[in-house]
């Protein structure tokens, strides 16, 4: 592995569970796991897809790294920083670096604020700059994002998909992050301006020097953007590998699965297609063993038993599963 | 900025802009572009609707009135409160143009007079309920959880009494007098503006914006302040000129029943009131005050709509 000063955020065994259905009448309190123990490395500068189906905790781990959710246990590490350990005030102080781009473009900018006002917002908040060059620093960050500086008095609804988009990518830039967390950001967009926005985060992480933690359900999504990508499935990661090596070289039937569901350009190509049966068991009551063994093609009587641990396989190439063993 | 400033330019030659938003123009607009104000937004709103603005030019003659008569009594063609039993019960003539009731005194002069206390009592009345009302309709959507049981519990049971009825009581452990009916009918109407206010941000307060502030570093506070209650606004002023309506009504209910306002002072409700006995004899004695209230009423209610267009940057015309 890379020494550590390489690594602005180590993630270990992040925990997050939901308190369920809570009657004041019943024994027992139900549970969603919805994050178990889940730990992965984001270097400085670098893209860490993270893909799986909806409800598999993606979701929740991009919160809980910007703070609207408390982890239940474990600890990220943030330029060496335990932002799980902080207290609330001490905690307020990497807001200005770790920001989240939203999946809906539409719930995600008030529709009562202009424009400038909505990427004004965190710098007269937190009083980054003087009165006065607030206004240069919103027509820079609109000018960045791609977007004209006349836009500053315009409201959300008079904007496509594409550029509240872009509005809200201002908004998460205009306080010089250092990792931004991109939760689908591009799953609501048609497929043309999907590219177009990629391709305007990709830029900017150049141009910015910015570390990502890219959230998607699209492979095709994640195979444009990350340099390493983390399978999850059920609460728990399943396989972690760099992005080259993770599509070339599957390791996990679950992710063998993900890949040849995939849609392929060439219509010629013959490939074969894995069918997983049964559906997602409840996140209330997760399996005792694998969480994919109920659905896996490849399953051995021990899934059913114990968890496999996270193993590096090859190098940089971590799968749990028992296969490898 | 200078550097790509210049690419936009050129690209702008090569290649026409598609689309006017997502091209840098290639000159830069002026930078002091005008900015509407809050009191702009709602001037275009009542402005684009005839209604609300024939609504608004009546609600600002009724003010004046209402000032004018209060300053220069004089100018009024009788005194509004002096007895002149000789010319009692008189039907509208040129002498007194919505005639006289039982005391002998004109109708057209208590009107006028009448127009002080109904828009006080209006606007105080609204005034209370509003700032009481969405203050712990605020909490309790926003804070939820326990807080929010007890005050939704407590608003319930207020509205579990006839708002009249609750008035009443009040009034009677306040006693007698305009000023007690302007308190308790404010403090009836409580609970409507706090189920209303609680009730949207419960709504609200789930949207990703209001995360993002949360993310962005915002407090609790200036996440209400800033990104809730702007968009709480259009529901509470369609609701708070309703309810300037419902309080000039509940004053005049209260005037009726001889709780509100006491003689010889001149108030359109109790003016209905009095003249209640002798509708079949003298029909204009409810007839002058019953449509000052309607109409005032009416045009409360346009003006309302008006300005809720106004705030609302989709229906804004530009």
């Amino acid at each position: 592995m890379t020494t550590t000063t390489d690594i602005l955020l180590d993630v270990q065994h992040l925990t997050k569970r939901f308190a369920g259905d809570s009657s004041r009448f019943k024994r027992a309190r139900t549970y969603i796991h919805a994050v178990s123990d889940v730990s992965f490395q984001i270097k400085r500068g670098q893209a860490f897809g993270l893909v799986g189906e909806s409800g598999c905790g993606k979701t929740t781990i991009g919160k809980m790294l910007v703070d609207l959710y408390g982890a239940t246990s474990g600890s990220a590490f943030f330029d060496g920083v335990d932002l799980c350990a902080l207290k609330t005030a001490e905690r307020k102080k990497y807001h200005r670096d770790i920001q989240l781009i939203f999946q809906d473009p539409y719930s995600s900018l008030n529709p009562r604020m202009r424009v400038g006002d909505i990427i004004a917002e965190p710098i007269i908040t937190n009083k980054l700059l003087p009165k006065g060059e607030v206004e240069d620093r919103v027509d820079e960050l609109l000018e960045h994002v791609g977007l004209a500086n006349y836009v500053r008095n315009r409201y959300p609804h008079e904007f496509s998909g594409g550029q509240r988009q872009r509005i809200g990518i201002a908004r998460a830039l205009a306080m010089n992050p250092k990792l931004i967390i991109c939760d689908e950001p591009v799953s609501a967009l048609d497929v043309s301006i999907q590219a177009q926005v990629l391709n305007l985060l990709d830029d900017l992480k150049e141009e910015f020097g910015l570390t990502y933690l890219f959230i998607a359900h699209g492979l095709n999504v994640i195979k444009h953007v990350s340099d390493e990508v983390g399978v999850m499935y059920l609460g728990k990661l399943l396989e972690v590998a760099p992005q080259e090596m993770l599509f070339k070289n599957p390791c996990s039937p679950y992710t063998q699965a993900l890949l040849s569901a995939a849609p392929v350009v060439d219509p010629l190509k013959k490939r074969e297609r894995i069918i997983l049966e049964g559906e997602v068991p409840s996140p209330l009551n997760p399996p005792r063993g694998c969480r994919f063994s109920g659905r896996c093609f490849k399953k051995m009587p021990i899934c059913d038993e114990v968890e496999p641990q996270m193993t590096e396989i090859s190098t940089n190439h971590f799968c749990a599963c028992h296969l490898y063993l | 900025m200078v550097a790509s400033k210049l690419t936009a330019a050129t690209q702008l030659t090569a290649a026409p802009a598609i689309d006017d938003v997502t091209m840098p123009p290639a000159a830069k607009r002026p930078r002091k572009e005008k900015r509407e104000s809050l009191w702009k937004d709602v001037w275009a709103g009542i402005s684009s609707n005839k209604a609300s603005l024939v609504s608004l030019i009546f609600i600002a003659l009724l003010a004046l009135i209402a000032l004018v008569t209060y300053f220069f009594p004089q100018i009024l063609p009788y005194d509004p409160t002096t007895q002149n039993l000789s010319e009692a019960i008189q039907a509208p003539s040129m002498k007194h143009w919505c005639g006289t009731d039982q005391q002998g005194r004109d109708i057209f002069s208590r009107i006028l007079t009448g127009t002080q206390i109904s828009l006080t009592v209006g606007f105080l009345a609204v005034a209370i309920s509003l700032v009481i009302g969405v203050l712990l309709g605020s909490i309790a959507g926003y804070r939820g959880g326990t807080t929010d049981i007890i005050i939704m519990r407590v608003m319930d049971m207020m509205l579990a009494i006839p708002s009249i009825l609750l008035a009443i009581a009040i009034m009677a452990a306040l006693g007698k007098g305009v000023e007690k009916a302007v308190i308790a009918i404010g403090l009836v109407a409580i609970p409507e503006y706090a189920r209303i206010v609680r009730s949207e941000i419960l709504s609200i307060k789930e949207n990703d914006y209001v995360a993002a502030a949360r993310i962005v570093g915002d407090s609790s506070f200036q996440i209400i302040v800033r990104h809730i209650l702007p968009n709480v606004l259009p529901s509470i002023i369609v609701r708070a000129t309703l309810g300037i309506s419902i309080a000039i009504l509940d004053v005049a209910a209260l005037g009726f029943l001889g709780l509100g306002v006491q003689p010889p002072l001149a108030e359109w409700g109790d003016m209905l009131g009095r003249g209640r006995a002798d509708i079949f004899r003298a029909p204009w004695l409810m007839t002058f005050p019953g449509l000052a209230i309607m109409l005032t009423v009416l045009a409360f209610n346009l003006l309302g709509n008006g300005i809720r267009d106004g705030l609302d940057p989709k229906t804004r015309k530009r």
